[in-house]
């Protein structure tokens, strides 16, 4: 018997950490960089797989993006979820976080769910800004930094938050959106059965016809900031090297770090 | 001769309306049959998206689970036992076998890539995945009845319990067929006794696929193929080898005591044992060959890295034309290799005989990644010399690739047997 | 949107058991610079409980004005009661620009926030600064730090950011200067408080993971046995973790855990120091993708020259101690 449904928001990414910069013209190198599940989202799998196991809920996994974002929902397939979708529409392109977010409550309100996990942050981006706002728009309750979650007997969630000092301990009731952090649920490996059968399973495509949303909240129109200018940092090469002495040495030093922000 | 002359009479036996029908059937049937031979010709050497996401795990797996502990391993000689629980709790222990049966239901091309990249990063680790899969799952999926498969399928799929297989002994290695371990009629099933020697995963399986003489008399014919429990009475662990390579995978002595094995457990019927062990070796080449082509990629992929970090004379190595060459006959030997893997897996998966395929794969594989790891080796000096790269480990776990589940001496046999039919 | 209703810089002044918290301090800086040059003024928003002692902290560090939100609901931060103070200030007073620090706090509220007020907000900007047309350029980085990109929010107000703590510099504490201190009435609607806080627990630091840092002060050769104590004094400084080579492993100087290199572990910290480190390759395999590399060593051709953005040849031994001693001031 189902007892809870949960929804997850995974987005596609870049794996970032494999990004190079052209030497030549200083710009980034995309092709051939590997697309991965946005890792924080991969930890909220997890924890949807976890409480799948412990609470026979229902997972369902649900990603904003262009075809190619199949492949997060065929990976997800494999790790367990149960039904996937895919939300691609060409209006809702050139979205910023707020924009995004209207989309992904647009497909939100149009399903059943207790609990939804979004990832704290995407490496891409980096903004840590779609789970809250999504909350917002749908007007739940939110927890971000998730570390731990109970269920206690009375349907309660115990929440456990990561903050800069230690952490707290909450109490909310369902519907619920967290955020989690990828370091507080190590994601399991999609397993052989799951990998052989995920692309058996149909992958539900969902477009703007599909969703609950004003349309001028979506897109390029629906995005309150937008991109004014993007470079790439400068490049590496071997530096400069000083022959100096200990006073002049710390003062370059210094002066480096203050560029830095460091200090 | 006109190829033609006895549709045409055909034709002729037709009148009106029914001649037309016919000539259109004939017609049809033909341009079907010309289409279908354009598909047929077709090769499609992309692996599907399937095999493209099972890589995509299984490489993560092995850089993340399988790589940090391979050191170690070969340093203490020890068998990662944490490593096969990991690998149960993904499938990774049964992912030829049918889900029915507790297994993944994957392909041999799945299976033959989880031992590539697994080997990749640890020898041990993959020949451990091997050796149970190919050695003992597989005999009993194919050669077991029902009630065998039942009884021991699904606790090897999952991982459970860890497959062995024993065919070799002290007087019988490449002459396999010299057995002297014995099995002699009793009461509700045999007596065994005698022993074995360098059997991969012993001490830590819990099945083994043991093959015994029932009749001496019959030759080859007379050899019996046995499902046997570890924890039969009678039966040990004998010596543990001290190897050269694959150092964390335990190779030891089993000695059959007066060991009942009750007739329930004899695999396939008396006499078929040899053909057993024959068929059942030639699917475990695939996982060795597969084995030995992770160890060249494993070992190819850090000297390309090394080359071009290590500087000497002002330029990295990388930059001259002796380490470029190399590099290049190493890379086309790797990729060679990976075809004739992945083609025996593949052929064996389409029910397509595949004992000569699997016999070049694996001899080719072999050799290659003795040849590849030496060179890797020597590519990076001295440091390829020392422990603190995992380079020579490659190369001396490479080396048991060329000797065991058939020599390379034997796989040139079954190929030129195939060639001189 | 009548945009030339919104004046001012304001920033959420970040308060936690009553200790207003630095990164406010440097937002108020920050905020000082923007104002002045737009010839406007700073505003702090200060929520919290039994709290308005505090307003006379923020004027001495650069605002003008300061809201007060004195409330027993606030007096510990959860999402929907400080959601509602920031959005009624917003919407009472107009702010054109409005700064939150990016802690755990910022970037709970700042996108609850944004999402209410329907605005745009901008995320750990590194810069912040004013275009001719008088609106907010905020640089942030993305792609993993690989790629700076400048956001604008033109149509929307106020023009929101967070920024990290310890990207900004605090302002001259002055505290002769004066402000103005605003008490706001709260309008909750309680209905909406759904989260309830059960326990604020605090930690000691866990185990060391080099990986984590974003700063490492690595000990090589050069450093040996004596030399380390200094290099752990800096890293205390500057809020930085300790590495080494394997040389200094191998010695007993310092633990495995802290080792980088083939053997050790592989870091890409913001800021890698390498003291006395040669570079020898299988050291190099475990840092030389950090942003930016300093190498101290006395050997003019060692190779860690050939990676290090910033080289310095001399003795380590003279250049960290005082190099320590100037941050300290």
């Amino acid at each position: 018997m189902i007892t809870m449904k949960i929804i997850v928001c995974i987005k596609q990414v870049p794996d970032t950490t494999e990004i190079k910069i052209n030497p030549v013209t200083g710009t980034l190198i995309r092709e051939g960089v590997p697309s991965i599940i946005n890792p924080d989202d991969k930890g909220g799998l997890e924890l949807a797989l976890q409480l799948k196991e412990s609470h026979n809920a229902h997972v369902t996994v649900l990603t904003m993006g262009p075809t190619q974002a199949d492949a997060v929902l065929r990976e997800a397939f494999a790790m367990g979820v149960d039904r996937a979708i895919l939300l691609t529409d060409k209006k809702f392109a050139g979205a910023d976080t707020l924009a995004t977010s209207s989309a992904l409550a647009g497909a939100l309100r149009n399903l059943e769910y207790d609990l939804i996990i979004t990832g704290r942050q995407a490496i891409d981006g980096d903004t840590a800004q779609v789970g809250p706002q999504v909350a917002e728009l749908l007007d739940l309750p939110q927890v971000s930094y998730l570390e731990n979650l109970e269920i206690k007997p009375n349907n309660t969630f115990l929440l456990k938050k990561q903050t800069e000092e230690g952490y707290q301990l909450l109490e909310a009731e369902a519907p619920l959106l967290v955020t989690v952090l990828a370091s507080a649920f190590k994601p399991r490996y999609m397993n052989v059965k799951g990998i052989v059968e995920a692309y058996n399973k149909e992958v539900e495509i969902w477009g703007f016809d599909n969703i609950t949303v004003d349309e001028e909240n979506l897109g390029l129109k629906g995005s309150p900031t937008k991109v004014d200018k993007a470079f790439a940092k400068g490049i590496k090469g071997a530096g400069e090297v000083y022959e100096m002495d200990p006073e002049e040495a710390v003062g370059m030093i210094m002066r480096k770090l203050k560029e830095k922000y460091i200090i | 001769m006109d190829i033609t002359l006895p549709v045409k009479r055909l034709i002729k036996k037709f009148q009106g309306k029914q001649r037309t029908l016919f000539i259109s059937l004939i017609g049809g049937m033909t341009g079907v049959l010309l289409f279908d031979n354009c598909k047929i010709n077709t090769m499609d050497f992309n692996i599907s998206k399937t095999q493209t996401l099972f890589r995509q795990m299984i490489r993560e797996f092995a850089e993340k689970e399988v790589k940090p502990l391979a050191a170690e391993v070969d340093e203490l000689e020890r068998f990662p036992i944490e490593t096969v629980e990991k690998m149960a709790k993904i499938g990774l222990m049964g992912i030829p076998i049918p889900v029915k049966y507790g297994g993944a239901g994957g392909d041999n091309l799945l299976y033959a890539m989880a031992v590539e990249e697994l080997s990749r990063a640890c020898g041990t680790t993959g020949v451990i995945v091997s050796a149970h899969t190919s050695l003992c799952a597989a005999p009993i999926l194919e050669f077991g009845n029902e009630d065998q498969k039942q009884k021991y399928l699904p606790g090897l799929a999952s991982g459970k319990i860890i497959g062995a297989f024993g065919l070799t002994e002290p007087n019988a290695g490449t002459d396999a067929s010299a057995q002297q371990t014995t099995a002699i009629v009793t009461e509700g099933g045999y007596i065994l006794n005698g022993s074995k020697i360098f059997i991969t995963n012993a001490e830590y399986a819990g099945v083994y696929i043991i093959m015994a003489m029932t009749d001496k008399s019959k030759g080859t014919k007379g050899i019996s193929a046995f499902i046997v429990e570890k924890e039969t009475k009678g039966f040990s662990i004998g010596k543990k080898e001290k190897k050269m390579g694959i150092r964390g995978s335990a190779t030891c002595e089993l000695i059959f005591e007066n060991c009942f094995i009750p007739s329930q457990q004899l695999l396939g019927k008396v006499g078929d044992g040899f053909s057993i062990a024959m068929k059942t070796l030639d699917g475990g080449r695939i996982g060795i060959a597969a084995q030995a082509l992770g160890l060249a990629q494993g070992a190819l992929t850090e000297t390309v890295k090394y080359v071009k970090e290590r500087k000497q004379f002002g330029k990295p190595l990388s930059a001259f034309q002796n380490t470029q060459f190399q590099l290049a006959d190493m890379e086309t030997k790797v990729q060679a290799a990976r075809m004739l893997v992945y083609k025996a897996a593949w052929k064996k998966s389409q029910g397509i005989s595949y004992s000569a395929d699997a016999a070049m794969a694996k001899l080719y594989a072999a050799e290659i990644a003795m040849e590849v790891t030496t060179k890797a080796v020597q590519l990076h000096g001295g440091y390829g010399y020392t422990r603190e790269y995992p380079i020579e480990r490659m190369m001396r776990d490479a080396k048991i690739t060329e000797i065991y589940e058939g020599t390379s001496e034997v796989q040139r046999m079954v190929i030129s047997a195939m060639l001189l039919k | 949107m009548e945009l030339t209703q919104y004046k001012d810089i304001y920033v959420f002044a970040e308060q936690r058991e009553g200790i207003i918290q630095g990164v406010t301090l440097e937002l108020l800086g920050k905020a000082r610079s923007l104002a002045d040059t737009l010839g406007e003024k700073v505003v702090a928003i200060l929520a919290g409980y039994q709290i308005s002692s505090k307003a006379q902290e923020l004027i001495s560090a650069g605002a003008d004005k300061v809201i007060v939100a004195d409330h027993i609901e606030l007096k510990d931060y959860l999402t929907e009661p400080y959601a509602q103070t920031l959005n009624q200030v917003i919407t009472e007073f107009k702010p054109s620009v409005l700064l939150i620090g990016a802690t755990t706090i910022g970037r709970d509220l700042g996108p609850r926030l944004s999402a209410r007020v329907k605005t745009g907000l901008t995320a750990d900007c590194t810069k912040l600064e004013i275009a001719e047309a008088g609106h907010l350029l905020m640089t942030r980085p993305a792609f993993g730090g690989n790629l700076m990109a400048t956001i604008v929010c033109k149509d929307h107000r106020p023009q929101m950011a967070t920024v990290r703590p310890g990207v900004m510099k605090k302002f001259e504490t002055d505290t002769t200067r004066t402000g103005e201190v605003i008490l706001l009435k709260v309008n909750f609607d309680r209905n909406k408080f759904r989260v309830r806080l059960i326990e604020t627990v605090k930690e000691g630091k866990g185990k060391i993971d080099i990986t984590e840092a974003r700063i490492l002060i690595s000990g090589g050769r050069g450093v040996g046995m004596d030399g380390m104590p200094k290099l752990i004094e800096l890293a205390t400084t500057l809020g930085a973790e300790v590495s080494a080579s394997r040389a200094l492993v191998d010695a007993g100087v310092v633990t495995h855990e802290r080792q980088v290199g083939q053997t050790g572990k592989t870091v890409r910290p913001d800021l890698y120091f390498a003291c006395g480190i040669s570079g020898a390759i299988q050291h190099l395999a475990g840092m030389e993708e950090s942003d930016f590399i300093v190498a101290i060593n006395k050997d003019k051709s060692a190779p860690i020259f050939q990676i290090s953005d910033l080289g310095i040849v001399g003795d380590v031994n003279k250049i960290i101690p005082l190099l320590n001693e100037r941050l300290k001031k």
